[in-house]
Order: C-alpha cells, then sequence, then structure tokens
C-alpha cells in the first residue's frame, strides 16, 4: 500500500501519461511496424533498424545510469565504459559457453581462441558462465563490486571534482590495457565473438533481435523507474546536497561516503546491464569498448541532453547517437568535428542542455518582456532612461 | 568515563610567562562541552595554543577576539573537522570527539551554523529543513524514508519560529541574506541537539533582523547549550551571556561583557591589532 502511493509519487499525472506512451510506442508499435508491413511500406521498419534503436536503448540505460552519479551527486564519473564493457563481457562469457562444439575447433568447453593458445581446460573465472542465471547475477555483481571497491577507496578519502574523473578514467584505460592481453582469458583484442544462441534462440533471428530489444526496452523503464525512486526519496536529496555542498552534509550527520557509495554501485550496475543487453545485439564485446573515448562520450550525451533529469539522459543518448548514426553514414569525416562542435554548444550556450533550452527560451521571452531586477543593471538603466524620455 | 578522570591534569603546558592561558580549573564532570590543552598547527602556525574552555549543560557561551584568533578552528576542532594535535575535547563529560569523523558528530547532537551561510541553493527551504530533521541518518534509512504527520508539523513549526511559512516552496537560492541565516538556525533547531555553535549569526543582518535573532537565540538557548562566534559587540550584549576573549589560539579573558570590555589586555589586543 505505502508502495503504491510511493510508486505514484515517481511522476507527475502528466509524467506518467508520457511514460506510458513512451513505453507503449517503444515496445509495441516498432516491433508490430517491423512483423506485420511489407518491406515496401514507408512505415516498415526494417529488422536493422529496430536492432540499431534496441543498440540506443541500451546507450540511453548506460547514459541514465551516468546520470544518476554525475547529474544528481556531481561526481563526474569517465569510467562508466568500463562498467558497460564488463557487463557486456559477463555476458559474452555467457555467449561464449552456448556456442558448444559448434566452434571451428569443435572443443565442447574451450572456447576456440583458448583451444588456439593451447589452453587445455576453461579458467577458474569462467566457471559457472554456462548458466543464464549466474551470468546475469555477475552481469551486475562484477561491475557493481568493481565500483564499490573504487568508490570506497575515493570517496572515503574524499577524492572529489576532477580528481574522482581522473580515477575513473584511468579505470578504464587499465581495464583496457588489460583485456588487451591474451593471457588474461577473454579473447585478447579479438574479444568475445561469434555467437550463436541465447537461452537456447539464434542470436540472428529476427524473432530474437525483437526479443532483444523489448527486453532492452523493458529494462530501461525500469532502470527509469528505480533510478527515478533513488532520486525523488530523501536519499536524492541528500546526494543534490552534496553536489552543491558537500562538507555542510557531513555536518548534518550523514555520511557522504557512504551516501555516494550507494548511488555510485547501483550506477555501476545499471550501466552492466546496459553492456549485457548491447552486446548479443551487436554480436561482438572486445577490449576497444574500455577506450578513454567512449567514456568521455557518455559524459557528452548526458551533457547534450541535459543532467540531473534522469529523461534528458535518454535524450541526450538517441539524440547524439541518431546523429551519430546519420553523419558516419551521409558524411564520415565530419562526425568528430560534429562531435567536437556539438560539445562546446553545449557547454557555452546550453549548461542545462536539450531539456533545459525550453526553459531557457522562457525566460529570455519573459525578461525582455519585462526588464525585472534580475536584469544587468545596465538593461535597467536603459529602461529607466526611457521611462524618463 | 575513563579519560574523564584523568582528563584536567594531563595536558602539559608549557608557555612563555607573558601568554599564560587563563585555565578554568574544573572538572569535566556537568560539562556538554570540555576543552583541555588543546593545540592545532598548520604548517608551524598556531591556530590553537593550548586552549581549554568549559562550558556547562544549558549554558549560552559568547566568543570574541580578534581575526586569526582561532575562533573558527576552535569550531572545527568540535565538530570533528579539523583533528587536535594533542588535547582533549569532550562531549558530556564522556565522549571523546577528537575520535570521531563530522556525521557521528552531528549525530550525537551538535549542530553548527557556519560563517558564510551555507543552505542547499537548489533544495527548497522545506526540503533543507527536512534534511536536518533528526532521525536516522543511515543511507537505507534514508532511501526508504517517509515523512510522518508529526515530523511534518515540526518542520512548520520551525518555518513559524524562523519565519520563512510563506515561502517553504522556494528554492533556499532564492532567499535573502538573512533569510538564509534563519534557514540556517532552523536547520540547527531540526537537529534537535544538546550543543549548537553558531559562528557569526547576525554577519550582514540589518539591525532589526539582528534584534529578532537575538531574540530567538535567548529562546532556544531556555533548552539547550549555546557557543556563539561574534564580531557585533551590541548583539553580544544582547545576549547578555559569559563572555569568552580568544587570541592567538588561547584563552585570555572571560566574564561579563562590562569585566572583558573594561580588561587592559583585551583593550590592547583588540586596539593594538
Amino acid at each position: 500500500m505505502l508502495l503504491m502511493s510511493r510508486l505514484a509519487t515517481l511522476e507527475s499525472r502528466r509524467g506518467w501519461q508520457v511514460f506510458l506512451i513512451l513505453l507503449v510506442l517503444t515496445i509495441v508499435l516498432v516491433p508490430v511496424l517491423n512483423l506485420t508491413l511489407p518491406p515496401e511500406s514507408p512505415f516498415h521498419v526494417p529488422t536493422y533498424m529496430l536492432s540499431l534503436l534496441g543498440k540506443y536503448l541500451c546507450f540511453a540505460l548506460l547514459a541514465l545510469s551516468l546520470d544518476l552519479i554525475w547529474g544528481y551527486a556531481g561526481a563526474l564519473s569517465l569510467g562508466h565504459g568500463g562498467f558497460f564493457a564488463l557487463g557486456g563481457y559477463c555476458m559474452g562469457m555467457y555467449l561464449m559457453r552456448q556456442i558448444g562444439t559448434r566452434g571451428v575447433y569443435g572443443n565442447p568447453d574451450l572456447p576456440d581462441f583458448m583451444v588456439f593458445l593451447n589452453w587445455s581446460e576453461l579458467p577458474w573465472y569462467w566457471l559457472g558462465f554456462g548458466n543464464f542465471w549466474f551470468a546475469m547475477l555477475m552481469v551486475m555483481l562484477v561491475p557493481g563490486a568493481l565500483a564499490y571497491v573504487l568508490g570506497w577507496l575515493t570517496f572515503r578519502s574524499r577524492i572529489t571534482g576532477v580528481y574522482f574523473s581522473i580515477i575513473t578514467q584511468a579505470m578504464v584505460f587499465a581495464l583496457m590495457l588489460a583485456f588487451f592481453r591474451n593471457e588474461m582469458g577473454f579473447g585478447g583484442n579479438n574479444g568475445l565473438t561469434d555467437f550463436k544462441e541465447i537461452l537456447g534462440y539464434n542470436v540472428q533471428a529476427q524473432g530474437t533481435r525483437i526479443g532483444l530489444y523489448v527486453a532492452s526496452a523493458l529494462v530501461l523503464a525500469l532502470g527509469y523507474l528505480i533510478s527515478r525512486y533513488i532520486v525523488t526519496s530523501k536519499l536524492g536529496r541528500v546526494l543534490m546536497a552534496i553536489r552543491d555542498a558537500e562538507s555542510r552534509v557531513r555536518f548534518l550527520g550523514y555520511s557522504v561516503t557512504n551516501a555516494k557509495l550507494f548511488v555510485f554501485t547501483v550506477s555501476a550496475m545499471l550501466a552492466g546491464i546496459a553492456g549485457a543487453l548491447y552486446v548479443p545485439q551487436v554480436g561482438i564485446i572486445n577490449p576497444s569498448e574500455f577506450s578513454p573515448a567512449n567514456s568521455i562520450e557518455i559524459a557528452v550525451w548526458v551533457a547534450v541532453g541535459g543532467r540531473g533529469t534522469l529523461y534528458g539522459a535518454i535524450l541526450g543518448a538517441f539524440t547524439v547517437n541518431g546523429a551519430k548514426s546519420f553523419f558516419t553514414g551521409a558524411a564520415p569525416e565530419f562526425w568528430l568535428f560534429f562531435l567536437g562542435a556539438l560539445f562546446i554548444v553545449c557547454t557555452l550556450f546550453l549548461p542545462r542542455g536539450i531539456v533545459g533550452l525550453a526553459a531557457q527560451l522562457r525566460n529570455r521571452a519573459a525578461r525582455r518582456a519585462i526588464p525585472s531586477t534580475e536584469t544587468k543593471s545596465k538593461e535597467v538603466g536603459d529602461a529607466a532612461s526611457e521611462h524618463g524620455a | 568515563m575513563q579519560r574523564a578522570s584523568m582528563a584536567p591534569d594531563a595536558a602539559e603546558i608549557v608557555l612563555p610567562a607573558e601568554s599564560t592561558p587563563v585555565r578554568p580549573i574544573r572538572q569535566p564532570a556537568g560539562s556538554i562541552l570540555y576543552l583541555d590543552g588543546v593545540s592545532v598547527s598548520f604548517d608551524g602556525f598556531k591556530a590553537l595554543n593550548s586552549l581549554s574552555l568549559v562550558i556547562d549543560k544549558g549554558e549560552m557561551r559568547t566568543i570574541i577576539g580578534p581575526n586569526g584568533a582561532g575562533k573558527t578552528t576552535m569550531m572545527d576542532v568540535i565538530t570533528g573537522k579539523t583533528k587536535p594535535n594533542t588535547g582533549d575535547v569532550l562531549f558530556n563529560a564522556s565522549v571523546d570527539l577528537t575520535k570521531m569523523d563530522e556525521a557521528a558528530i552531528a549525530n550525537l547532537g551538535i549542530g553548527r551554523k557556519f560563517q558564510k551561510p551555507t543552505v542547499f541553493e537548489h533544495l527548497s527551504v522545506f526540503e533543507n529543513l527536512e534534511l536536518a530533521l533528526k532521525t536516522d541518518r543511515g543511507t537505507f534509512a534514508t532511501l526508504f524514508f517517509h515523512l510522518t504527520g508529526p515530523q511534518a508539523r515540526r518542520i512548520d513549526e520551525i518555518l513559524g519560529v524562523i519565519g520563512l511559512g510563506d515561502r517553504r516552496k522556494e528554492k533556499a537560492g532564492a532567499l535573502s541574506h538573512g533569510q538564509k541565516q534563519w534557514l540556517e538556525i532552523g536547520m540547527l533547531l531540526m537537529q534537535e541537539g544538546q550543543l549548537l555553535l553558531l559562528d557569526e549569526p547576525v554577519a550582514g543582518m540589518t539591525d532589526h533582523e539582528t534584534e529578532t535573532t537575538a531574540r530567538l537565540l535567548l529562546d532556544i538557548a531556555r533548552e539547550r547549550s549555546i557557543v556563539v562566534v561574534e564580531h557585533d559587540m551590541e548583539f553580544v550584549r544582547a545576549l547578555g551571556a559569559k563572555v569568552t576573549v580568544l587570541h592567538e589560539g588561547s584563552v585570555l579573558a572571560e566574564g561579563s561583557i562590562d569585566t572583558v570590555q573594561a580588561d587592559h589586555r583585551v583593550i590592547e589586543v583588540y586596539l593594538g591589532r
């Protein structure tokens, strides 16, 4: 009863309407347009488009997870690509174990790359990944545990701001170098690929693709509601207070370390889940996912959408990735320039991203109408002299 | 308790004769706050120099002193922000504050108002008070927190006391300087601490606001112990409490406002700086 009334407060009435409409459009309309309409219809959604949207949904979940720690707790993690990739590797390990004897070497236990390296048995850390439930548990626990340990060390020492960003960036770089090594047992620079089945379904089949797409949408919706629960709770307000005046929060008796640790760990778990949904849809996971630039790009999505709103992060992930798909197709050489320009424009002119744009325009219009006390003194002076004349 | 019995004589004080601090010859028993021989140095600069101070339960104390006398450092030591190099800091005659962090000390019931009003600007006035509410402040307890009727009424009551009832939904960042000061005092009241430390509570206030604040503090002081650091002598006089003068990190004089203002060492310190 209490939970139901609490759920109702997550969004305003209008917010819930928008949420449900978007959810239905995403999980019902797109698959229906894909399955029922003939390919020549202008409304037909081709399967590649559906997969592309599925990928965007995973990126949106990833952006959402970053917004939770950056937008609310004010700690810019530049390591979220790492949590995403770790979740992806856990899923990749499960998918590798499903290949069985269908690999090139036909070894029932060892993935091809291990046979190639003359390994005779599965390393201990691959044990259990043949089970879907175990792999799914690891998808959350591995990034969560890493975030917990790293967060404990940094937040306890009161490392904040740019130093925290640098540490998380160093973390993904270290992970990337580690995963490039063949001896690590994760396929070295080729990563994990050539997947055949997930839960007994062919990963290439249209039905499986639709299933993964719908699963991504549902998980994004759930992730959004969980994040929304956190940010609308009193803990959410403690996080915003930490963002504004960290040391003041301590004098109120809250443990800043624990609050940040909690949200960082939850955030890393969400990022891991996003990675796990992403891998079967793109069919590969390799160490380039750990590249520091990827993690920075996530921050760009959130900044473009508008941080500290959750839906802004989702919007940003769709906008930037949509633009990326378009540009890399239409004018590949301009994409990086466009991304750089986008970031500069957002920083200079849209500090609150796309979602802040509407409010900014409204404010400007209001200020033009009545030169209030908030306008610069010069403008007030001008207005006064006009009155005088 | 074990520390309490050994505390007063344990501190070794070796000081040149001219700066011998006025040491309270008191036992920690019955005190709410007991500082003995507390020294803090930053890169060789002695911010606190064997400071000793005893605040009784229910007492209001004002602390004055020129810039750099160590007033804010003293607050930092009591609230766990700065660890003293030597000395004892006891709360309620038994709890050693030097071993605790800021959050733990706040949960003991020691509230602090900063010199520069520090409210959470992006939260509403109501939410600022809600954060200060005395309750379980653990992370999960906070995540699943649900405001009860009596708690909501308590917030309303405090909103009335600090005169911000009609601005409860506004962002704290939109308040005037004086209102922010009051909001911060309101947050202290929400914490229901036994000991309140106020660093320049009337800085930047109008005369009228200062008077109102003095009345508010005197009202609050009936139920708890208060330490006020202040520069405004009129305000100190209006509070009418015992005054401690700090100078170069230790106590220079102690007594009523008239006594300390007549003390030649105090005059020298204030005029000669």
